[in-house]
């Protein structure tokens, strides 16, 4: 019983972790239609923020839950303005520009703080057990707060006059700019908005996983995954998306180990993909957020 | 009986959904050879997506469609061309960053050896006047020009079954004549089905017609007898008149 | 074979090749030779992928993983064999089989071509991930050991079915050029084949292909099929340059720097990503040896730049300079004979005449 209330722990965790990772990269791409190849980047800038702030004297949960989100958006800002702007409608150029946007953000990182790991910070909250089984606090944690941004998300997009509009300009940018809509500034608040939840994430992660400037690597395909089999609608999709796969990669890694866990989340992908080549959410919820 | 045997393509309470909107519904529609046939009708009368469920561009949600004895509905389009079937879509639709001859040649190739590819590919080009853009890719040409080039590609491939959306969308009053003589020449050696605007194109191509409003065929007949009905009247002027 | 009368560019630049070959052991140091056989791998993988995404339009950002399963089947493959002789198939055959099977589900699906990039990115991501954990003694493929982030020591080349008899550097650069010139011109050719024109013909239109009554999904199967093993046969030879193959092969800045190859060589050019791969190997080589600017930075800045400013890449951008050149001396030529009323006359310029 307390095996089996640990395994469902385990793999509900597993599932939070590709929501939490996730979810910024989907809310760019469903809004603007941009897949953000420099999404494991703003996760890893999340992730420094944390460091950097808290060796200079700063409290955890304000390094973590305000400043890594505050510094990731406002950088996705200064990068749509820059850069990605200039790229609406062409999305394979897109695909490419935020490529070489990665590597910029990594070699920028590796001249700042070096190719190693700056200085971890340990998991806040203590242990948790489950009769004879233990589990990390932190990571109860980190399921709460996955629900919480989602649900946190789906508010901004259902009730906040943005969120309206921003869906509004998403739909028909014409029509939305014929309305007095500045569509402009709704693609740059778009690309902060997901960039500030990338950043959270990363911030959030940033005391199990530690920094380095490559760590980006290590969440993007898993991010990318989730978001291509899970379609369009940002919420039904990273959500059902991360539930299948991550109920998937959960399973077959309790039994055979990480390595073949991450095999059969890619496969199972792909086979989802040869099925409904739009992903979940484009064969069905077609309707959903 | 013996109509029957000439029948080339047929559509069996052919309908296609979207949401709640009923496109086209249940419509059945026969087509014998050597026939020259026009669709028309207003617009969203469904024509349009009629012709995409013959071309399998759309894959229609109910019914069936026969073409020579073969069930296309819901196959690739590829598959219903497979069949000797030569189709025009309604914008230009082109291969942007080839040259005019490669655009014809990439047709006729799909259905000759090398050498026969090119003789057609040259013959249809003489017979489109495309000879001083040949070697123009066509991405820098005009639209009527591009619509042109797209017919040397129907032609080319010699089908003998054409299905083609708005030829003369974007012609002038001149290259829709030329159009008009082109589509009874291709019609000697093959049936066709035009989805056409243009009243007076109709006029002077088709004998038979067959009038669509909303996602049903309301009645077929030659010109004179649709323009003199008034229930086609009342759908082309509106119902206000 | 009306095809090889027609590639004149790709055989002058093929002659340059040989005699950059038969000259370059007698003018370059040994070392240089030694590092030209990973260089000639890298650059035969960007033909591949040039071939892939400039002429099949197929946007495959996972080239590496094919050319890292050429260089570890390769390296298996002799390991058991004892021989590099079949190895050499073997490594083509499972890179190009992979493609096969990820391509049957990515075309069949009609995955669109944003989608594509990531899943292949993907793939060649996990592949990583999954190499990189086998370094326990229990990972291993008959005699050979996967070695796990450390990989395995890659068995040297032979002479042809007599595996006792190793080749000199000389000799292995020799084959490598020998092997990115028949690449190159096979893929010259195969490009003006009715295949390769259908592909290109695609890669412009694909709704339009399919009403002509071609079957997309398998023409871009077979464009991406042969690209893989290709990009195997650079593994190939990557390995044997560098003696070794580790999971870096599949790492993300190596996926990266394939894709800056052919952008910055150009789209719709063969020769262009193979000149691009040589100039940023060295580049990037002499941005290593010094500490003040970052690889990764330049490289990122680099292709930012590309894809803002020149997106055709530097080969095509100069050729289209060139031919507005000569298109308006031609115009000038042509008013010249319209004035002397002479039938102008037809040439048969094709846009496939770019591909040397």
């Amino acid at each position: 019983m307390d095996l089996l209330v640990s395994i469902i722990f385990q793999i509900v965790y597993v599932i939070a972790n590709l929501a939490l990772i996730s979810l910024g990269l989907a809310i760019i791409f469903g809004m603007m239609r941009v897949i953000n190849l420099a999404h494991g980047e703003f996760l890893m800038l999340g992730g420094y923020t944390v460091v950097v702030a808290t060796n200079n004297g700063v409290n955890i949960w304000i390094a973590i839950l305000i400043l890594s989100p505050l510094v990731v958006g406002l950088i996705g800002i200064i990068v749509e303005r820059l850069l990605i702007r200039f790229l609406y409608g062409r999305m394979v150029d897109t695909l490419l520009a935020t490529w070489g946007l990665s590597l910029l953000f990594i070699g920028l990182i590796t001249s700042i703080f070096g190719a190693s790991t700056a200085t971890t910070i340990s998991p806040p909250l203590g242990v948790i057990t489950i009769g004879e089984y233990t589990s990390s606090g932190y990571e109860l944690f980190l399921i709460g707060i996955t629900i919480l941004l989602l649900i946190a998300v789906f508010l901004v997009l259902k009730m906040t006059t943005l969120g309206l509009v921003a869906r509004g300009t998403m739909q028909n940018a014409e029509m939305a700019s014929a309305l007095g809509v500045s569509t402009s500034r709704i693609y740059m608040l778009t690309f902060g908005l997901g960039a500030a939840v990338s950043g959270l994430a990363g911030g959030l992660l940033a005391p199990i996983t530690g920094v380095l400037p490559t760590i980006g690597t290590v969440y993007i395909a898993k991010a990318f995954i989730t978001v291509i089999s899970g379609g369009m609608a940002i919420l039904a999709g990273t959500t059902s998306a991360s539930i299948l796969l991550g109920a998937v990669n959960g399973v077959v890694s309790f039994v055979t180990g990480p390595t073949l866990g991450e095999v059969a989340l890619l496969l199972a992908a792909i086979i989802l993909l040869r099925l409904m080549p739009r992903g979940i959410t484009g064969s069905i919820f077609r309707k959903s957020l | 009986m013996k109509r029957k045997a000439h029948t080339v393509l047929e559509t069996r309470g052919l309908s296609m959904h979207f949401g709640g909107v009923h496109a086209v519904d249940r419509v059945d529609f026969t087509l014998r050879e050597n026939e020259l046939r026009c669709l028309i009708g207003p617009n969203g009368a469904g024509k349009s997506t009629f012709f995409k469920c013959l071309t399998g561009q759309l894959n229609p949600t109910a019914g069936d469609v026969v073409i020579r004895d073969v069930h296309v509905a819901g196959r690739e389009p590829h598959e219903v061309a497979s069949l000797g079937v030569g189709i025009k879509t309604q914008v230009p639709n082109v291969f942007d960053g080839l040259t005019v001859e490669e655009n014809i040649w990439t047709a006729a190739r799909r259905w000759h050896n090398a050498k026969r590819a090119q003789t057609l590919t040259s013959d249809a080009i003489e017979r489109l006047k495309l000879g001083d853009i040949r070697s123009t890719l066509v991405g820098n040409l005009a639209h009527g020009q591009r619509q042109w080039v797209e017919l040397g590609m129907v032609i080319a491939a010699e089908p003998w079954l054409v299905l083609l959306d708005e030829p003369t969308a974007g012609m002038t009053h001149e290259e829709t004549a030329r159009t008009a003589d082109l589509i009874r020449e291709i019609n000697h050696s093959a049936t066709i089905i035009v989805v056409e605007h243009d009243m007076q194109f109709v006029r002077s191509i088709s004998q038979h017609v067959t009038l669509f409003h909303e996602g049903a065929i309301m009645m077929e007949g030659t010109m004179e007898e649709i323009s003199s009905d008034p229930r086609a009247r009342e759908v082309y002027l509106g119902s206000k008149a | 074979m009306r095809e090889l009368r027609e590639m004149k560019a790709t055989w002058i630049i093929a002659v340059f090749g040989i005699l950059f070959t038969l000259a370059g052991p007698s003018v370059l140091e040994l070392f240089t030779i030694i590092t030209l056989a990973q260089v000639i791998g890298l650059s035969i993988l960007a033909l591949s992928l040039a071939l892939v995404w400039g002429f099949g339009g197929i946007l495959c950002f996972g080239q590496t993983a094919f050319f890292g399963l050429g260089a570890y089947a390769y390296v298996i493959a002799a390991i058991n064999f004892g021989g590099s002789s079949w190895a050499i198939l073997v490594a083509m055959l499972v890179a190009a089989a992979f493609a096969a099977i990820l391509g049957y589900f990515v075309f069949y699906g009609r995955v669109s071509d944003v989608y594509l990039a990531v899943i292949t990115l993907t793939v060649t991501l996990i592949l990583y991930s999954l190499i990189r954990r086998t370094s326990g003694p229990e990972y291993k493929i008959g005699n050979a050991l996967l070695g796990g982030f450390n990989g395995i020591s890659a068995p040297p080349l032979n002479y042809p079915w007599d595996a006792s008899a190793f080749l000199f550097p000389e000799q292995v650069f020799y084959v490598a050029m020998l092997a990115l010139i028949i690449a190159y011109v096979f893929c010259s050719w195969l490009v003006r084949t009715h295949f390769g024109r259908v592909c290109v013909a695609i890669r412009e239109n694909e709704d339009r292909a399919e009403l002509l009554a071609y079957d997309t999904r398998l023409y871009k199967l077979g464009i991406f099929t042969v690209g893989a093993a290709i990009a195997g046969l650079g593994g190939i030879f990557f390995c044997i340059g560098v003696s070794r193959v580790t999971p870096d092969v599949f790492s993300l800045p190596q996926s990266a720097l394939t894709i800056i190859w052919v952008i910055v060589g150009g789209r719709g050019t063969l020769i262009g990503p193979i000149l691009a791969t040589f100039a940023l190997y060295y580049l990037t080589s002499a941005l290593g040896s010094q500490s003040v600017l970052n690889t990764n930075l330049v490289l990122g800045t680099i292709l930012i730049i590309f894809v803002l400013g020149v997106p055709k890449g530097v080969v095509p951008a100069i050729s289209d300079l060139m031919q507005s050149r000569r298109g308006r001396k031609a115009l000038r030529a042509r008013e010249r004979r319209l004035q002397r009323r002479r039938p102008s006359s037809t040439h048969n310029a094709t846009t496939t005449e770019g591909a040397e």
